[in-house]
C-alpha cells in the first residue's frame, strides 16, 4: 500500500489535532494521562503515514535508527532519576537540536543530487542548521551545568555581547552566500559559527536562571522543528514546531515574571554561582543575631499546630528529603494537623520541578500548592518549614529597594506564627542575597541535611506520643 | 491565466496560526504539570522523527546522505520514546489525596 500525498495530508492533520489535544490533556492532573497517550498515537499516525508515503523508499537505516532510538530512550526514561529530570530535558533538547541539523544538511545534498535546488530551500535550510545547531550546543552546556560537569557560575567577559552580535551577523552574512552561491565552504562556516554561538549565548547565564534556560532551550528546540518544516514543506512539523516553540516560551516569560527580570536581563547573565563553604554554620549564625533551633523545638510546636506549610526549594531535591516529607506530613496528619506545601514557580531547576518530586514521593497533587493560591493562607498557619528554599521566601524582594531581588513576588512565610529553616549552612541562595527572614523574631534555623532533619522529626513525633 | 499560491505562503499561514493555537492551549497548562509539559515537548518536537526518515529512506541522495538521516532517526527516536516514557512515568506519579 502506497499513501498518496493528499491522503498523508490528512494523516498529518489528524496526528496535529491529537498533539493538541495531548497538551491540552495537561490542564489538570486527572486528564493528563490521557492526553500524554493522544500525543503517542499523534507520532505513531505520523510516522506511519510517512512510511507509507511514496519518498521513503528504503527501510534499512530507518529500522536500524528508530529500533537503536527506542532502546535508548526507554533506557533513558526508565533509568533516570526525577532529581535528574532537568539533565534529562536538556540532553534530549541537544537531540532535537543535532537531529534538526542533520535533516537541514541532508534534505539539502538530496535535493542537490536531484538538481532541485532553489535559493528559497537553501534559506530554510540555513534556517534550520543555525536554529539546530544553537539549540544543540546550548543544551550541551546547559547539560553540563546541571550535572556539575561545568561551573553553574555565569562566564563573562569584556565584549561579550557585540561578539555574540557580530557572530550572529556572520552567520546571517554566510546564509546569505550560501543561498546564492550553494557554496559548501559557507555552508560548512555558518555551521560552526552557528554551534559556537550556542556555547556563547548559553555560558552567561548563570546557574540560578536554570529553569528559564531550561526553557528557552525547549523554545528554541520547538523552533528549529518549524524551520526543519518549513525546509519540508510539511505542515506538520510546522504546526508541532510552532507549538513546541511558543510552549518554551511562555514558560521562559513565567518564570522572567517569577523573578521580577525581563529576558534580556537573564539572557544577558548574571545571577548564580557555586557558593562557598560553609563551615560552622552555627556560629556564623550567632555572630549575625539569628536563632538556631534544635530538632525538638520545631517538634514541639509543630505538634500543636492547626496547620503546618511546608515550602520546598532545590535544597530538598538534594538532599533526597522528599520521601522523609511525605512521613512527616502523614505523621502530623494523624495528630490532626493540617499540612499543605507551597510552591514558588522558579523552585528547583526547570519549571514544576518541586511539584513532581513531591508526586513521587506520593504526597497528593491536592495538597501542593502554587504561590498565588497559598500566600493568603500564611497568616494563620502556625509554623512553617522552609525546607531547602532561601530567595522564595525573602521579604527583601518585597521591603528592600536597595535588593537585587527587589520586586520578585515571594512566598510570604514570614507571617506565619513561627517560621523553621532546615539549612544545611548559612550560605545565601543563589541570588547571593542575605535572607531578611532569618532575622526576624520568629523564625529560627535549624542546621543539617534537610533529610536528617526531617527523620529526626519523624522520629521524635513517633516517640513522643500524644 | 491561473495564479498560483506560493506553498511557502501557506507554510507561513499555518506556521501563525499554530503559534496562536500554542498560546492558548499552553497558558491553560496547570503550573504543577510543568515539567510534564517540557518533557511532552520534547517528545513531540520529535517529530523531526518525519523530516529524518525522509533522508534516510531516500536511496537517490547518496549513502553519505543516508548515514546523516540514520543519525537524525537514531537521535529523534530517542526524543519521541524517552520523552513520551517519562512523561508517562511522571504522570503516573500525581494523585490525588485519598
Amino acid at each position: 500500500m502506497e499513501l498518496s500525498v493528499n491522503t498523508q495530508a490528512l494523516a498529518y492533520l489528524v496526528s496535529a489535532i491529537l498533539f493538541i489535544l495531548g497538551l491540552k490533556g495537561l490542564t489538570h492532573p486527572a486528564t493528563a494521562r490521557r492526553g500524554n497517550v493522544y500525543a503517542m498515537l499523534g507520532m505513531l499516525i505520523a510516522v506511519g503515514a510517512t512510511l507509507l508515503g511514496h519518498q521513503v523508499q528504503s527501510y534499512g537505516f530507518i529500522v536500524a535508527g528508530i529500533l537503536g532510538g527506542a532502546l535508548i530512550g526507554t533506557l533513558l526514561a526508565l533509568r533516570i532519576q526525577m532529581t535528574d529530570m532537568p539533565q534529562l530535558v536538556a540532553a534530549l533538547h541537544s537531540f532535537v537540536g543535532f537531529a534538526a541539523v542533520l535533516v537541514a544538511i541532508g534534505t539539502f545534498f538530496a535535493r542537490r543530487a536531484s538538481g532541485d535546488l532553489d535559493a528559497l530551500l537553501m534559506s530554510e535550510v540555513s534556517a534550520g542548521i543555525v536554529i539546530g545547531a544553537i539549540t544543540f550546543t546550548g543544551s550541551v552546556i546547559a547539560f553540563g551545568k546541571l550535572q556539575g560537569l561545568l561551573s553553574g557560575a555565569p562566564v563573562k567577559f569584556a565584549g561579550q555581547h557585540l561578539l555574540n552580535a557580530l557572530m550572529a551577523l556572520a552567520a546571517i552574512a554566510l546564509a546569505v552566500h550560501f543561498a546564492m552561491t550553494g557554496s559548501l565552504l559557507a555552508l560548512f562556516a555558518m555551521t560552526l559559527l552557528a554551534l559556537a554561538l550556542g556555547v556563547t549565548l548559553i555560558i552567561p547565564i548563570g546557574g540560578a536562571d536554570m529553569p528559564v534556560i531550561i526553557s528557552m532551550l525547549n523554545s528554541y528546540s520547538g523552533w528549529a522543528a518549524a524551520a526543519t518544516g518549513f525546509t519540508l514543506h510539511n505542515t506538520l512539523l510546522i504546526i508541532v514546531g510552532a507549538i513546541v516553540g511558543c510552549s518554551g516560551a511562555i514558560l521562559s516569560f513565567i518564570m522572567c515574571k517569577a523573578m521580577n527580570r525581563s529576558i534580556i536581563n537573564v539572557v544577558f547573565g548574571g545571577f548564580g554561582s557555586d557558593g562557598g563553604s560553609g563551615e560552622s554554620a552555627g556560629a556564623q549564625a550567632a555572630e549575625k543575631g539569628i536563632k538556631s533551633a534544635a530538632i525538638e523545638d520545631a517538634v514541639y510546636w509543630m505538634e500543636d499546630a492547626g496547620k503546618v506549610i511546608i515550602v520546598p526549594g532545590y535544597g530538598m531535591a538534594v538532599a533526597q528529603a522528599q520521601h522523609a516529607l511525605k512521613e512527616l506530613m502523614e505523621l502530623l496528619e494523624a495528630g490532626g494537623v493540617e499540612v499543605k506545601f507551597a510552591i514558588h514557580p522558579v523552585a528547583g531547576r526547570m519549571p514544576g520541578h518541586m511539584n513532581v518530586l513531591l508526586a513521587e514521593a506520593d504526597i497528593p497533587y491536592d495538597q501542593v500548592l502554587e504561590m498565588d493560591e497559598i500566600n493568603s493562607e500564611f497568616p494563620g498557619t502556625d509554623v512553617v518549614l522552609v525546607v531547602g528554599a532561601n530567595d522564595v521566601v525573602n521579604p527583601a524582594a518585597k521591603e528592600d529597594p536597595s535588593s537585587p531581588i527587589y520586586g520578585m513576588p515571594i512566598l510570604e512565610a514570614g507571617r506565619a506564627r513561627q517560621v523553621y529553616f532546615l539549612k544545611r549552612s548559612m550560605r545565601p541562595g543563589y541570588s547571593g542575597v542575605d535572607n531578611l527572614l532569618f532575622y526576624q523574631d520568629n523564625t529560627s534555623l535549624i542546621f543539617g541535611d534537610a533529610k536528617d532533619t526531617i527523620e529526626g522529626m519523624n522520629s521524635a513525633l513517633k516517640g513522643g506520643g500524644h | 491565466m491561473h495564479e498560483v499560491l506560493d506553498p511557502s505562503i501557506v507554510a507561513l499561514t499555518v506556521f501563525v496560526l499554530a503559534c496562536f493555537i500554542g498560546y492558548w492551549v499552553i497558558w491553560g497548562v496547570t503550573p504543577s504539570l510543568h515539567t510534564p509539559l517540557v518533557a511532552l515537548t520534547n517528545a513531540i518536537s520529535g517529530i523531526v522523527l518525519i523530516g529524518a526518515l525522509l533522508v534516510a529512506g531516500d536511496p537517490e541522495a547518496g549513502l553519505l546522505t543516508q548515514l546523516l538521516g540514520f543519525l537524525a532517526v537514531l537521535l529523534a527516536s530517542i526524543n519521541v520514546f524517552g520523552g513520551f516514557l517519562v512523561t508517562h512515568r511522571m504522570l503516573s506519579m500525581f494523585k490525588k489525596k485519598k
